[in-house]
């Protein structure tokens, strides 16, 4: 995974609620046994005229100078519903890094820690603010500076955020957990062997 | 534990689960069953290979394919390259790590929350996750039952255990005797009308009351399967006596004194009395009206007798230009009355709604009647066993008479990844769990609502109130 330390860049507003997860990339282009190439279908329904496949001049990223956009900000709960983690990889295809948003779908929200991509909650009011940041495109750049937890607004003001130190140590130094996990194998024999002992009626899959 | 204090359903199987306590607060949780289908493993495979990792406990792991497959011709193979490539890519994968999988052609197929309780490899106390939001419905059973994505997948496959924090626990309380035409899924599409999308977000929803206990095991799960619409992790009902004969003589279900055994420690499972919930909700189900969704949002619920509800009574304005964007793809007007509201397609089926039980109630509606001309209507059993047990209660039967296409199992026309799909600017009646846009295939519009009220809507071509049927 890429390490996140520090981001500048153009940000894009979507001020929408429930931005659900079949709005961030539709079940039909999950078809897929790799992990890149999906920043194409991002946000489909809302890029793409449904009748002949063109963009829809009015969507954000289909604008200059957001189509360069690096950080997204949005409305209450982005990224509820399915568990696809093709969510974040299409964002992250497309070229976005971080979320800003009051609220995120859990799943999504741990599906994006795990691929370097940052979401970070705020306040709604702030998200106003920094939707009214994002409107001036290219003229109004937020950075992101994980190490020390703050959202710098194009006025110079810090928004300071709330991450978990787990998952931002993992980002700061673009580590794989499982890695971590496995340096604790020791603790899970121990477990399954009191497994075996206190629940041995847990049936195997291997036989019915 | 910490002096005894009491404890919820969730804690207890949280707590039993813990490997190792990090200083933060998140814990490495052991998963007892890990269920994988097509979709979402690949890229975990393939990250194992990568990295030169085996899956710890193949025993612990079960797969099926079930988004991506036909419901017609199973036998002539998968037609579409990039379904069919999905499930030869599972197939080469549960073979090269030795993982036990259910081939698409055995009768014991079907949608992955389906055939885990069905099978007995999903019972109470136990931790179970599967890349797939809607792992939700094994917490019928009382059990830890989760959505993961796929890198999660790949570490739970690499080391059986997942690094969590612990979540919050919310508890929703219904009672009162269901009203004749409600069902499970007018409780929970009520409960997710109540509380909103987000409403659960954070937390494990423990189901409980009077009105949950009287429900079977297939209408629990209906409701546990929604959780997730409710903004839930994860939604649990105590294990009962009801959970304890649907579980016994299931195949994979432990037997005879390991049986015992088994029912004992869950005897210990249900919310110690004064157990702490950070949320607590009520519902009166006495007066409940069926229900169904307007929008495209899960929480967009009307009673079949309300109406199409105006944007300006939304005063966010978020909410409003939701509701607003909602209508125009809905193609909807404000004020109609939702039994004027004309449906193209009706599609029973879902791992919400495929179970034997909503099968006889689609089948009760439809005996004897027919469907509207002009619909296409569709039943899909959520597995091969229960396509099995509705021909031999000669459900089938019945359903096609009445002019109701009798599929394969399968996820089919829930999510569009397979043949089945709700072509663009038609209307659907659907008993599956997400009304998003395109989600039944691009320009669906996707009305969520339970099998009695999809088969009235067949029978009249509208959508249509069930209690005048019965
Ligand atoms: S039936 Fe629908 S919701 Fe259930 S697993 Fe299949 S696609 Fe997902």
């Amino acid at each position: 995974m890429e390490k996140f330390t520090k981001l500048t860049a153009i940000a894009a507003a979507l001020p929408m609620a429930n931005v659900d997860t079949d709005k961030v990339i539709p079940s039909r282009f999950l078809k897929t046994i790799k992990r890149t190439g999906l920043g194409k279908y991002l946000f489909d329904p809302l890029r793409y005229n449904p009748d002949d496949g063109r963009e829809n001049p009015e969507f954000v990223l289909n604008r200059e100078p957001w189509r360069k956009a690096g950080i997204l900000v949005a409305g209450d709960n982005f990224g509820c519903g399915s568990s696809r983690e093709h969510a974040p990889w299409a964002l992250l295809d497309f070229g976005i890094r971080a979320v800003i948003a009051p609220s995120f779908g859990d799943i999504f929200y741990n599906n994006s820690l795990k691929n370097g991509l940052l979401p970070i909650r705020l306040p709604r009011q702030t998200c106003e603010q920094l939707m009214a940041d994002a409107a001036m495109g290219g003229n109004a750049r937020l950075t992101i500076d994980l190490e020390r937890q703050v959202v710098v607004r194009p006025n110079g003001e810090e928004i300071s955020f709330d991450i978990d130190p787990f998952h931002r140590h993992l980002l700061l130094e673009g580590l794989d957990d499982i890695g971590q996990t496995m340096a604790l194998a020791p603790a899970i024999d121990r477990f399954e062997e009191r497994r075996r002992r206190e629940w041995s009626w847990l049936p195997s899959t291997t036989g019915a | 534990m910490a002096g005894q204090a009491p404890r919820t359903l969730f804690d207890k199987i949280w707590d039993s689960h813990v490997v190792e306590r990090m200083p933060d607060g998140t814990c490495l949780l052991y998963i007892d069953r890990h269920l994988v289908h097509e979709v979402t493993s690949p890229q975990a495979f393939e990250g194992l290979s990568l990295a030169g990792r085996a899956v710890r406990r193949p025993d612990a792991t079960i797969a099926v394919a079930d988004h991506n497959i036909p419901t017609t011709n199973r036998r002539s193979g998968i037609a579409e390259e990039d379904s069919r490539l999905q499930v030869e890519t599972l197939e080469k994968n549960v073979a090269a790590f030795g993982v036990p999988y259910i081939p698409v052609l055995d009768d014991r197929q079907g949608i992955v929350h389906i055939i885990g309780p069905e099978l007995g490899l999903s019972l109470p106390g136990m931790t179970i996750v599967c890349g797939d939001s809607h792992t939700s419905t094994h917490g019928a059973l009382g059990a830890l039952a989760f959505g993961i994505g796929t890198s999660e997948v790949e570490h739970v496959l690499a080391t059986e255990t997942l690094p969590q924090r612990p979540a919050k626990n919310m508890r929703v309380e219904v009672n009162g005797r269901l009203p004749a035409g409600c069902s499970a899924k007018d409780i929970i599409l009520a409960i997710i009308g109540r509380i909103g999308t987000a409403g659960g977000t954070g937390h494990v929803i423990e189901y409980a009351g009077e009105t949950i206990r009287a429900l079977d095991m297939a209408g629990r799960m209906t409701v546990c399967n929604m959780s997730i619409e409710a903004g839930a992790r994860a939604g649990l009902v105590a294990p009962d006596e009801t959970t304890f004969s649907y579980v016994a003589g299931r195949p994979f279900a432990p037997k005879a004194e390991a049986l015992d055994r088994a029912i004992a420690y869950w005897r210990s499972l249900p919310s110690d009395p004064g157990a702490a919930f950070d949320q607590t909700v009520s519902l009166d189900v006495s007066d409940l009206v069926p229900m169904l969704t307007w929008g495209t949002s899960p929480e967009t619920v009307v009673p079949i007798t309300g109406r199409v509800p105006d944007p300006d009574q939304f005063t966010d304005p978020a909410r409003r230009a939701s509701a607003q964007r909602m209508l125009e793809y809905m193609d909807l007007t404000p004020g109609t009355k939702m039994t004027d509201i004309p449906v193209d397609v009706v599609f029973i089926g879902s791992c919400t709604n495929s179970r034997i039980e909503d099968i006889r109630e689609a089948a009760r509606i439809a005996r004897g009647r027919k469907v509207a001309p002009g619909v296409r209507a569709l039943v899909v059993p959520g597995s091969g066993l229960i396509k099995k047990e509705a021909e031999a209660e000669g459900l089938d039967t019945m359903l096609k008479a009445a002019g109701f296409e009798w599929r394969e199992a399968g996820c089919s026309m829930c999510l569009g990844m397979n043949p089945d799909k709700v072509p663009r600017g038609k209307r659907s009646a659907s008993t599956s769990n997400r009304n998003f846009e395109g989600r039944q295939g691009p320009g669906a519009r996707t009305h969520l609502l339970s099998p009695a009220m999809a088969a009235a809507a067949a029978i009249a071509g509208r959508f249509a109130d069930v209690r005048e049927f019965s």
